[in-house]
């Protein structure tokens, strides 16, 4: 059994919203450098330059990376013989890092962008609440990974419900589909995130957990997924949309997939899509 | 492709001379507004008010930014997708707006109205947000404060950097450079 204080928890989700907006993590910074080495337009080239350049007036006046310090999106991976201790006035788990956003947002001069409804869109003011996503295991391990997901590349991602007789090809094609269709407008170069299997929900999810597997740019254990991962980076950057979709070789960055059981009759698939400012990052206690 | 210093307002002759590819450094006063504020902006036009902001020769860039620090006069402040903006564009470069500011591509209506009303499209580079502050003097909200991180702003630039995307010749840099990388 172990037990943690709820406002350590604030405390450290308080730091890693903020630091994640500000620096961008070291996997993140050798993908882009690798990348960079094999853009040919010039125009590309450019971009990367000013990637580079952005992420280093960020970290070192603790500016947001980009303007859209997103939704604060947390995947929570908690031990069952953990206990917390309410203190501080936190009440749960869910208090603690709700309210170290909020903190972490205000302190950080990070933009709020949360409407508390989607059709009467009045903004709450404080960029929560936040987005958890739990996972309950044995032991007492606890893990807070934090992404800030801008909406621009979210608003390019998509869930498709397949036949299982679309197959390989069929799943390949959509990848492909749904980066061609968003072109220009999430920020390229991108990063893929791509949920197969599962059902309806389950896709969309295993999709943005796809997109946090450190390190960026890795691939799946399975050589099957691993061969897929990087058979679709190849055709995506064939697209020729390029950096900022000015026309060039690299408009994606890294491709990671990961599947799931479903039924008999499903092949879901969902495609999660993440800009070049990849903002996340994670504690344990 | 050629390299441009320009001043707002601008007038025509200033647009006839931009096309597709070429950069761009803007000098002068720029507006910024996003959804929220667009949709206001429009409800005012479809009433037949008047607009808070002069947009004759003017630009719009689509930018929501963050907060700024004590003693600085904006955040982080890239831009947003434009495609949001397409619905109400068309009517804002016909009341005399010469150009918009933002990343991502627009529809046929908006390309339309840049050759009708002689304007352009410019894209700053998204994900860039703190490097373009640099680029950014002096910022006051004078429409829709309570619209926080969407409230009408009047921003002060110099040699503010972007790219021509559209210009009033039908020019496209996103279908031209996608050709030319194709493989």
């Amino acid at each position: 059994m172990k037990t943690i204080n709820l406002s350590e928890v604030r405390d450290r989700v308080k730091d890693i919203v903020q630091k994640a907006n500000f620096e961008l993590q070291d996997d993140v910074m050798k993908v882009i450098e690798e990348m960079e080495k094999k853009e040919e337009s010039p125009a590309g080239k450019a971009v990367f330059e000013q990637i580079k350049q952005n992420a280093q007036i960020a970290k070192d006046e603790k500016l947001g990376l980009c303007q859209d310090t997103g939704l604060a999106v947390f995947f929570v991976e908690l031990g069952e013989d953990v206990r917390f201790h309410r203190d501080d006035g936190l009440e749960s788990l869910r208090d603690a890092i709700t309210q170290g956003t909020r903190e972490g947002y205000e302190e950080g001069y990070l933009r709020k962008s949360v409407v508390a409804d989607p059709i009467r869109r009045k903004n709450t003011g404080d960029n929560t609440p936040a987005y958890i996503h739990w996972e309950l295991d044995k032991g007492d391990h606890f893990k807070v990974q934090f992404v800030a997901k801008g909406g621009g590349a979210e608003n390019m991602s998509q869930v498709r419900m397949f036949a299982p007789a679309a197959g390989k090809e069929g799943i390949e094609d959509f990848v492909v589909e749904v980066i061609d269709t968003g072109g220009s407008n999430p920020c390229p170069p991108t990063i893929v995130g791509v949920g197969l299997g599962g059902n309806f929900e389950y896709s969309a999810l295993l999709a943005k957990k796809a997109l946090l597997r450190k390190p960026l740019g890795s691939h799946n254990p399975d050589p099957f997924y691993a061969d897929m991962e990087k058979r679709l980076l190849e055709r995506i950057n064939n697209l020729g949309i390029g950096p900022q979709g000015m026309g060039g070789r690299i408009t994606s960055l890294a491709v990671h997939i990961e599947a799931f059981p479903c039924h008999i009759a499903s092949m879901p698939a969902a495609v999660n899509v993440q800009c070049h400012s990849h903002r996340v990052l994670s504690f344990e206690l | 492709m050629a390299e441009h210093h320009i001043k707002t307002p601008v007038s025509d002759e200033v647009i006839e001379k931009l096309h597709a590819g070429d950069q761009l450094f803007i000098t002068g006063s720029l507006y910024t507004g996003r959804d929220s504020a667009h949709k206001k902006l429009i409800d005012l036009v479809e009433k037949g008010e008047k607009l808070p902001i002069d947009i004759k020769g003017q630009f719009i860039y689509y930018v929501g930014p963050t907060p700024a620090r004590p003693g600085k006069s904006i955040g982080s402040a890239g831009p947003t997708t434009s495609y949001r903006m397409d619905s109400f564009a068309p009517t804002l470069y016909k009341l005399g707006l010469k150009g918009t500011i933002g990343k991502g591509s627009r529809n046929k209506e908006v390309k339309d109205s840049l050759q009708k009303y002689k304007g352009v499209y410019l894209a700053a580079v998204g994900g860039a947000g703190a490097l373009i502050s640099k680029s950014i003097e002096k910022a006051e909200v004078i429409a829709y404060p309570e619209l926080g991180p969407e409230a009408v702003r009047k921003v002060e630039v110099k040699e503010f950097p972007c790219i021509v995307i559209n210009d009033m010749y039908g020019g496209d840099l996103y279908e031209e450079g996608k050709k030319s990388y194709q493989k």
